[in-house]
Order: C-alpha cells, then structure tokens, then sequence
C-alpha cells in the first residue's frame, strides 16, 4: 500500500508541476494539492477495487483515478485565488481567442458580430452561461463544473450542443461550412 | 468557411464524440491500446473523436499515457 501511494504520490506531483503553472499554482500549494490527490485517489482505489475488471493493468487504472483526482483538485482550487465573475462578458477576448489578428479586423468584424448574434439568440440560457464562462471569461472546464455543481460530463455536453446550434447558425448565415466534423 | 481555423476547429462537433463520461470510464483500456501500438482509434472512434475535442480529458489522457510510458520504460 506504501508503494502504491509512492507511486500515486509521483505521478500526482508531475501532473501538478505541468498544470500548475499554468493556472498560476506554485509552491507549497502545488505540493499540497499533489499530496491531498494521493491521497484521495489510494482511498478511491480501495473503495472501488470491486470495480477493476482486468481490462488493463491494475497499475494503469489505478494511474488514470490519480490523474482525474488531480484535474478536480486543480478545478476547484480555481476558486480559491481567482475572482473571475461569471456573467462578465468579455467579448474583446474573443479575437485573440480565435487567433483573428488585428490588422485584418475589416474581414472578421461582421463574422464576429454575426457570433455574437447567435450567441444571444441561438442559446439556452443555461448554454449562454457556459459559453460565457468558458470561451469569453477562460473559466477552465472543470473549474465551471464545480462552480455550477455539475461535472465535466455535462458541461461538456452542453457546450458540444451550443458549438452546434452556433455552426448551423452562422452556416446558414454563409459564415460557415455546414457540415460537423467527421475526422479523418 | 476555412479562413478562421481556429473558430473552425472550436465549432466543429462530431457525431462519433462519446463524451467525458464514457470516455474516463475505458480511458485505461484506450491508453494501454495507444502504449502498445494498437489502432485505439479506429477500436475505440468515438473515444478518439472526444479525445480530440475536449481538452481537460485530452490532457487527461496525455497525462495517463505518459505516466504508462514512463513505468514501462
């Protein structure tokens, strides 16, 4: 058990190290947050071990419960230091957002405005909410999970339903192509 | 409309997209697939599809295949 939460603890403090940077964690607080997923993660893996079924290695499921412990940790200590307000809406980020440079303003300001539009009109309030929160204030996926009491999987999908409402609208605005994406 | 890349690619949805949820729950399976050098993509493509979409479970999975990685090397 030792060992396990050795190993736990290595990879909770390498995950913490890459993202923590990023979202402006450092420090003892960055160790704390390696060391509290650790920790819950041994406890999760011991609480639903019934639940391994030997499709991979037991090491590799118990890495991926470490992992996601990380990216709530990190999610919810968002809040902590920041005081992002959700419904501030930002739509100068949006350019840079999406790379539009600024010395071609004149090719995507009716693009834009045509975004805009759909945004306020397209959505559910509820859709308006997270894409206002992700695309427009940076607010990071499971940070705004934890924000709305929800979880990754919703959030995602509501916006993977927003992001479609706004193609189609724009496409039939000749923004866009219509098609959703089939990768290749 | 491929004059903005980047909304492009933001607004893009895929119908195969299986979402967080399934995705998390054979990530393990998907990435041990990925370590050895199987066709994860095309055995799991909706598991791709949302991989490739959703950033916190794409970073994830990065970080779970470089953990494998790193044990088996």
């Amino acid at each position: 058990m030792a060992r396990l939460h050795g190993i736990l603890l290595r990879i909770a403090q390498r995950e913490c190290r890459r993202r923590g940077p990023r979202l402006r964690i450092t420090g003892p607080e960055l160790e704390d947050l390696a060391y509290q997923a650790a920790a819950d993660a041994l406890m999760a893996i011991i609480a639903k071990l019934g639940q391994f079924r030997g499709e991979s290695r037991f090491t590799t499921w118990a890495y991926k419960v470490v992992i996601l412990e990380v990216s709530t940790k990190i999610g919810r200590h968002f809040w902590r230091r920041r005081d992002v307000q959700l419904d501030a809406e930002d739509w100068d980020r949006l350019p840079g957002r999406f790379g539009f440079e600024p010395a071609q303003e004149s090719e995507w300001r009716d693009l834009l405005a045509a975004l805009h539009r759909a945004v306020d009109t397209e959505l559910t309030p509820r859709q308006r909410e997270v894409f206002v929160a992700l695309v427009l204030n940076g607010v990071p996926l499971d940070a705004l999970a934890v924000r709305l009491g929800s979880n990754r999987n919703a959030i995602y999908k509501m916006m993977f339903d927003a992001r479609r409402k706004l193609r189609t609208a724009l496409a039939a605005n000749g923004y866009m192509d219509h098609h959703t994406s089939r990768r290749s | 409309m491929n004059g903005w890349p980047e909304l492009d690619r933001f607004l893009r949805t895929d119908p195969r997209d299986v979402g967080c949820a399934e995705a998390m729950e054979v990530l393990h399976v998907y990435v041990e697939l990925v370590a050895s050098g199987a066709p994860a993509e095309q055995q799991y493509p909706g598991i791709a599809a949302h991989l490739h979409a959703c950033g916190p479970c794409g970073e994830d999975f990065e970080a779970l295949l470089a953990a494998v990685r790193d044990t088996t090397d």
